[in-house]
């Protein structure tokens, strides 16, 4: 996918005055963090699962090449194929020649970000392959153009009239006066229209929640079950998959389950938990013919080796999204990429480069929500600063920008020269904010009155009313006890 | 200063760390710090060697520009048992990040010196209700109260009863807002690199205050006090704001912050 997070700045400046986004965020507030707390509530243990749930990711990471061999030899023993894909090129590549070895004409899409990542659909679209997403958030964004605003929530941005919209568009041959009015008929209306395309699908592609390695199987959750239907109902079935997605074994992917659902969604499990272990074999009552499983780098091995190593955890749970006061300010879209929130500020510099996304490591106010939600207990904040101190070493950092912090910094490290400056300052800011000791406008300062007066100093500094009081006229003692 | 070492021997030694904000903004605060820990029972010192605590160059990812500031201050408070700050944020930095900041300096002092603050920096309000036991202060105020938690306080400093139990000793009916937890937007440089953001977001906090009705809104960060105080004041609202230190140590004399003279009478206290 097309990297516009250069353009930050101008998405946020029309999101934050985007009303019906900002009704549409209100399901952050409203439903995802009271639902998490709750769920989070009810198993006392949930900490102790977060700290084995950490363990086992670090323990996998650091023996992340034992355990892809072992998925493989496994996947493979159970009449599967692995493809190992470097770069979203050869991913691309691999799984159009999957799509021309099976002949396959439609392909129906359970959601998968790292899909996201390599534009699959678009890239299949050109090359003849129509690709149909069966999950209800993603099948809204593809019949509007989008792309997902949310990593497991793709249509967050909508409301309910949005999407209503878009289905009387786009389901032209229905009635057009049906009553849409409810969230339940527009589920039926999507289930109803993504069924019949299900059975006409050659090839079912799919993400992976986690890779198992002692078992080769891949694991999806889902609340729609369209996952199911993706991978049993066509004869080919492509699972996608970022290589940190490996675990060691189903015991592990147990405490992730626990992890992910409450941390998601604030339910104890996910509606659908699928294993997929490899083609149909004789006797099975369904499943694929042909089962592949296409692992992408895409940028994690360099991860792996750097100091973003820790942003490897991520389950994808969305946690931190749905509690960062940013992300809902201005949506999943600002971000430019595939990933939004705090987890995009830092895999996606990580994955595309620092130059394209300046922004992102720096809108953060640090409040490290985050970090308290996440399940894998990611410290964002630092791997933000981290971002920022590597842009201030490449020299990323606005010229502007460093050369204030560089006078402030000179100054700062003077203090009775920087009070004495300060004290200026703010000296003539008290007598010029006069009786309404605010100012409505400023110089320098344009983008802070834009939204909110500047106070005006009390007057005075601290140090001076210190040294006062502390004088040998004063009444007060020297040592100020 | 000898004849008062002798009898002040058993008295903790504090370092203040004042905060440049609460220098230059709001000198109130800090006199009103000072008071709190000396009727506390505290010997305080506050050293002319301090500026800034960094914070704004390290969050910016500039290490070198960050220890330029720190360094001053490192060894200013070798002789205190503690350092406390009216600042969570600030705190956090000295408790929290200091030590990472000089991990790899190349003067060996230097991170030891990080290393003995970090262990004894503390938020001003926890620090008087954690480590001293303080369950009375000087101030008195009436009135509905609402106390902004910071993130830093909240996150870093674990700072959350503390406040609210000494507002509450002050006699204030201290009323909580209903998204506690959300950031105010400040984020230091980030309210002006990203004021579209900043401003989306302290318009929500100041819809959140105003839900309450309180007569005084307080915290223990200048940072979101300005934030809130300014949205607040171009929302037109009348709900005074202060540092919390002022309300505790009953220094209410200087008008809220961002408030004009004409309610420098709207100290919080005598509103109905
Ligand atoms: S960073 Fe943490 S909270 Fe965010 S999606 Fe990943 S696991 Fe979930």
């Amino acid at each position: 996918m097309e990297v516009s997070s250069q353009k930050f700045n101008d998405h946020v400046h029309q999101a934050v005055d985007d009303a019906n986004l900002k009704g549409a965020m209100g399901k952050l507030t409203g439903a995802l963090r009271p639902n998490r707390a709750r769920a989070v509530a009810g198993l006392p243990e949930f900490d102790d699962y977060r700290d084995h749930g950490i363990a086992i990711k670090m323990h996998t990471l650091d023996h992340i090449d034992r355990y892809l061999e072992e998925f493989e030899t496994n996947v493979v023993a159970n009449g599967g194929h692995v493809h190992w894909c470097a770069d979203e090129d050869s991913a691309r590549e691999t799984i159009l020649g999957l799509c021309r070895q099976y002949d396959v004409k439609t392909v129906t899409k359970g959601k998968s970000m790292v899909t996201e990542e390599l534009g699959l659909n678009a890239f299949l679209d050109q090359h003849g392959i129509l690709p149909l997403e069966t999950d209800l958030g993603e099948y809204i964004i593809q019949l509007r153009g989008e792309s997902p605003s949310h990593i497991i929530a793709p249509a967050t941005h909508l409301q309910r009239h949005d999407i209503a919209q878009t289905f009387r568009d786009a389901h032209d041959h229905l009635d057009p006066n049906r009553p849409m009015d409810t969230a339940e008929s527009l589920t039926e209306e999507a289930r109803q229209e993504l069924r019949e395309k299900y059975g006409a699908a050659d090839a079912g592609i799919t993400g992976a929640n986690f890779m198992i390695a002692e078992t080769g199987s891949t694991i999806i959750v889902t609340n729609e079950g369209n996952g199911d239907l993706t991978q049993t109902l066509a004869k080919t079935h492509i699972v996608v998959a970022s290589m940190e997605k490996i675990l060691p074994t189903m015991d592990d992917a147990g405490v992730m389950l626990r992890l992910l659902a409450r941390s998601a969604t604030g339910q104890d499990m996910s509606v659908y938990t699928t294993l997929s272990s490899g083609p149909r074999r004789p006797g099975d009552l369904d499943g694929p013919d042909s089962f592949h499983v296409v692992i992408v780098d895409n940028g994690r091995s360099t991860m792996l080796a750097g100091s973003e190593r820790e942003m490897l955890r991520c389950l994808r749970c969305s946690a931190c999204l749905n509690h960062c006061p940013v992300y809902a300010s201005i949506g999943g879209h600002a971000y430019g990429w595939v990933y939004s929130g705090p987890m995009g500020k830092v895999l996606t510099p990580s994955l595309v480069g620092l130059e394209q996304t300046k922004d992102l490591p720096n809108a953060s106010t640090f409040c490290g929500k985050c970090q308290e939600v996440c399940p894998m207990r990611i410290p964002l904040p630092k791997l933000m600063r981290n971002l920022r101190a590597k842009q201030t070493e490449q020299k990323i950092t606005p010229l502007k920008q460093r050369v204030l912090l560089a006078l402030w910094s000179s100054l700062a490290s003077r203090p009775r020269f920087y009070r004495f400056v300060t004290g200026m300052m703010t000296g003539a800011l008290a007598r010029m904010a006069g009786p309404k000791r605010v100012f409505t406008w400023l110089p320098f300062l344009g983008n802070w009155v834009q939204s909110r007066d500047f106070v005006a100093p009390e007057g005075g500094s601290f140090f001076d009313r210190y040294r006062a009081s502390s004088s040998p006229s004063s009444s007060k003692g020297e040592a100020h006890d | 200063m000898s004849s008062s070492a002798r009898s002040s021997r058993k008295k903790p030694k504090v370092g203040l760390f004042v905060t440049c904000l609460i220098d230059a903004m709001r000198p109130s605060a800090g006199m009103a710090a000072l008071t709190l820990l000396e009727a506390a029972g505290c010997e305080v010192i506050v050293p002319e060697s301090q500026s800034c605590c960094g914070q704004p160059a390290w969050n910016s990812g500039d290490k070198a520009a960050a220890r330029a500031v720190a360094i001053p201050y490192l060894d200013s408070f070798d002789d205190c048992d503690y350092v406390v700050v009216p600042s969570g944020s600030c705190a956090g930095m000295l408790a929290h990040h200091l030590v990472e900041l000089f991990e790899d300096a190349p003067d060996l002092r230097h991170r030891q010196q990080a290393l003995a603050i970090a262990a004894k920096s503390h938020e001003l309000t926890s620090f008087l209700v954690d480590v001293l036991g303080v369950t009375s202060v000087p101030g008195q105020i009436k009135g509905r109260v609402a106390y902004h938690d910071s993130c830093s306080s909240l996150r870093e400093m674990k700072v959350k009863d503390q406040p609210r139990q000494l507002l509450k000793a002050a006699g204030a009916q201290v009323v909580d807002l209903d998204q506690a937890d959300t950031c105010c937007g400040f984020g230091g440089t980030f309210s002006v690199k990203y004021g579209d953001i900043s401003g989306a977001m302290v318009d929500g906090k100041a819809q959140d205050v105003e839900a309450q009705h309180p007569d005084l809104l307080v915290a223990g960060d200048m940072g979101c006090l300005m934030n809130i105080a300014g949205r607040l004041s171009r929302r037109g609202s009348p709900i005074a704001v202060r540092h919390v230190a002022e309300v505790l140590a009953g220094e209410m004399t200087a008008p809220p912050i961002g408030a004009g003279s004409i309610n420098s009478d709207t100290n919080g206290s005598d509103k109905k």
